[in-house]
């Protein structure tokens, strides 16, 4: 059949299997918009407040199911604005089609009314991009960003489509989706030489990445672990890899990880990790990370092998494929002493945490989790809150944490909670912090115009915590811009005044009614739960730190 | 740290060379010379890269460039094993005290003389970076007006191709 660009652009997005995009019309894509009206029955689109908004959306959309998310913006300055949303997509590996419109092909290059060579601006932040100058391209380019988007590595690809090609007609048939490009498959060698590894060694410790989620693995990781008798420790991107009440888990690791965790690593003779890329903020000092231990590395990466830290064995490959291979070459190990010496880790974990009478973060993430089935979807922003919830949460089912690791973006939740409930309908809670929420509340806006029942939960302890935290501990307490006493926001009215509605809690009796009438609501929700300016998050690694420097008390 | 040489078979596209310089730029490694062109299929074209940096970064940069979409195979060239040139095209200036110095110079070197004026002379030298090298030295007393250098290409020696598919 003979179809517009514009229309192929739709169909092509159906054939892929997208069933709802996130997205803001402008001039440059006022076609694209015309298809979607005309498809509106097949395809759904979430008009956000911002283009970012619309991003972070799409992201969540894909994070919590491992589809690929859509997001679609005008040339420009609509272009620009998806930036930050694909570099969080990019950071942390998450499968993300872009579709920008542009000026026609006679104006490219010319500096014509909100164009942007968004080609080159992308560059570095995705796996592939695209300018589409020919319509009898159009399709296939589609297709093809579609497949590198989820092969392999999962990442961001954009297409930016001139409007003329929107308008051109060409013929169009439907193609059946492409299977994904073949992986690296572990070669026998490095499996066998991981075998011997595991073999001797006494004190093994597993650290799971957000490979391991994407790749589906955490039940042969879990299996792996009862075999050769280790713990089980992740980065930030890989909580929820295995459920919170494996007993062998033992939480994040890292800058604000679990002290047990981070002992558990710091004292491992094996670090077995997969599918994460031992980041500065997972590993600290990495000369005294290695000091103990050898390493054994697998991810579907070949570049991450020996990148940011030199393997004893590192394997190409598949998490799962390979872990469902390694476990059939590993004897059954027991290692009494280490496991003592784990129980003791967790035990000194537990005495360091301090009863008070105020209502401490950990209240709150503690209030959220006894009301919310464990289906739900919780998001957050970035900074303090985001590693409280991190420590703190149980979760038990993976995809159901959703948080930007790599890049750290604040501003991240919102859009990223509207995307995760579009594509999931399941419960969903944003925990956000006063800077944080601050940054892109407008989409307060669409959760509001789709119904989307999601609860943010502000940790408002106004400051900016993450950073006046560092300034407490490095920068002899001097609050340059991170005090931010002089807002007058009241988050409790801005939610009324964008439809939503507004509770607040100083107290945990508070939280648990708010929770109840906003859990019952079923609209957006804004709970404004005040929290003390001097809580830190313990225990902390300085920056290229080790655990010999860990800081786990902050006095007066 | 040590010199490599890479060659790198990308799609003949538009924008190609920008993606493959830039992974580059952005990781930290310094491109030394860059030479692109087609190759005996319009659609792949041929990219001879050369680097100083260490056994990490070489490891990375093979890593890296195979990541990017239109890089279809990436080779580093080792030195046994490989032949290289360099084309120098240099000015020098044409004094009568000095020509006949200038004259042997590319005698012995064998070059070539390509543009000939009253006050200058445009010599053409082909041979590998420590030959061109050398030859510049060597006419730097007599006077270098400007110097234009292609960057390294290298060809494996024997009968293996870049192309494996």
């Amino acid at each position: 059949m003979k179809l517009s660009g514009s229309q192929i652009i739709i169909e092509v997005l159906i054939e892929q299997g997208c069933d709802c995009i996130f997205g803001y019309p402008g001039g440059q894509v006022i076609n694209i918009y015309d298809a979607l009206y005309e498809y509106q029955d097949r395809i759904k689109h979430v008009l956000t407040a911002h283009e970012q908004g619309a991003s972070h959306a799409a992201d969540g959309y894909a994070r919590s199911t491992g589809k690929t998310g859509v997001v679609l913006a005008t040339s420009g300055p609509g272009a620009t604005n998806l930036v930050t949303g694909i570099a969080t997509a990019y950071l942390d590996s998450v499968p993300m089609v872009a579709i920008t419109g542009n000026v026609p092909c006679s104006l490219l290059g010319r500096d014509s009314f909100q164009e942007v060579d968004i080609c080159g601006i992308t560059l570095p932040i995705t796996k592939h991009n695209y300018i589409v100058k020919d319509i009898s391209e159009l399709a296939d380019t589609l297709r093809e960003a579609f497949l590198l988007a989820r092969s392999g590595r999962p990442g961001p690809v954009l297409v930016d489509i001139p409007k003329n090609v929107q308008v051109a007609v060409t013929e169009f048939t439907n193609k059946p989706v492409a299977p994904s490009l073949p992986v690296p498959v572990a070669e026998e060698a490095s499996l066998e030489a991981a075998a011997k590894l595991i073999a001797e060694s006494k004190k093994p410790y597993i650290y799971c990445g957000g490979g391991v989620i994407s790749s589906g693995a955490g039940a042969e990781i879990a299996k792996l672990a009862d075999i050769i008798d280790a713990p089980i420790g992740c980065s930030m991107m890989g909580i929820s890899s295995v459920p919170f009440s494996n007993p062998r888990f033992l939480g994040m690791q890292g800058m604000h990880g679990h002290y047990a965790s981070s002992m558990a690593q710091a004292e491992a003779d094996l670090v077995i990790c997969a599918g994460a890329r031992f980041s500065d903020r997972a590993t600290g000092n990495k000369e005294v990370y290695v000091r103990n231990c050898k390493i054994i590395h697998i991810d579907i990466d070949a570049a991450e092998l020996d990148k940011n830290i030199t393997a004893n064995v590192g394997i190409a490959g598949d998490i799962r494929a390979t872990v469902s291979k390694l476990v059939t070459m590993v004897e059954k190990k027991q290692n009494t002493e280490w496991n003592a010496q784990i129980e003791k880790f967790k035990i000194d974990e537990a005495a360091a945490l301090k009863e008070t009478d105020a209502m401490t973060p950990y209240d709150i993430v503690d209030a959220v989790n006894e009301k919310m089935p464990e289906n739900a979807v919780i998001v957050t922003d970035v900074g303090q809150h985001q590693m409280w919830v991190a420590q703190r949460y149980r979760f038990e089912q993976s995809r159901k944490f959703i948080s930007s690791g790599g890049l750290g973006t604040m501003g991240f939740g919102l859009g990223a909670a509207i995307g995760s409930y579009e594509a999931t309908k399941d419960p969903v809670v944003l925990f956000t912090g006063d800077g944080s929420f601050g940054m892109n509340l407008n989409e307060l806006a669409t959760a509001v115009s789709y119904n989307i029942p999601v609860i943010v939960v502000v940790m408002n302890n106004g400051v900016l915590g993450m950073v006046r935290q560092w300034q407490t501990l490095f920068f002899d307490r001097h609050y340059s811009s991170t005090t931010l006493d002089k807002r007058q926001t009241k988050f409790t009215k801005i939610a009324e005044a964008f439809g939503a509605l507004g509770f607040s809690a100083v107290n945990t009796d508070e939280l648990s009614k708010a929770l109840d009438e906003a859990v019952a609501s079923k609209r957006p929700c804004v709970i404004d739960c005040a929290v003390s300016a001097d809580e830190f998050v313990l225990p902390m690694l300085p920056p290229g730190g080790s655990i010999d420097t860990i800081i786990t008390h902050i006095g007066g | 740290m040590g010199k490599h040489i890479f060659s790198i078979l990308v799609d003949n596209k538009p924008g190609v060379m920008t993606r493959v310089s830039s992974m580059f730029t952005r990781r930290g490694f310094n491109i030394d010379t860059l030479t692109v062109g087609e190759t005996e299929s319009p659609e792949f074209s041929r990219m001879t890269v050369s680097m100083t940096g260490d056994d990490y970064s070489k490891d990375q940069v093979v890593k890296q460039l195979s990541k990017l979409h239109d890089v279809k195979q990436v080779q580093v060239m080792e030195r046994d094993e490989t032949v290289t040139r360099e084309l120098l095209l240099i000015k020098v200036k044409n004094d009568s005290a000095t020509r006949q110095d200038v004259l042997a110079a590319v005698d012995v070197f064998r070059s070539k003389i390509v543009d000939y004026s009253p006050d200058a002379l445009c010599i053409e030298l082909t041979g590998e970076t420590t030959k061109l090298n050398a030859f510049i030295e060597l006419v730097k007393p007599f006077g270098i007006m400007e110097i234009c250098r292609t960057g390294i290409v290298a060809l494996e020696r024997g009968s293996n191709c870049l192309r494996k598919f």
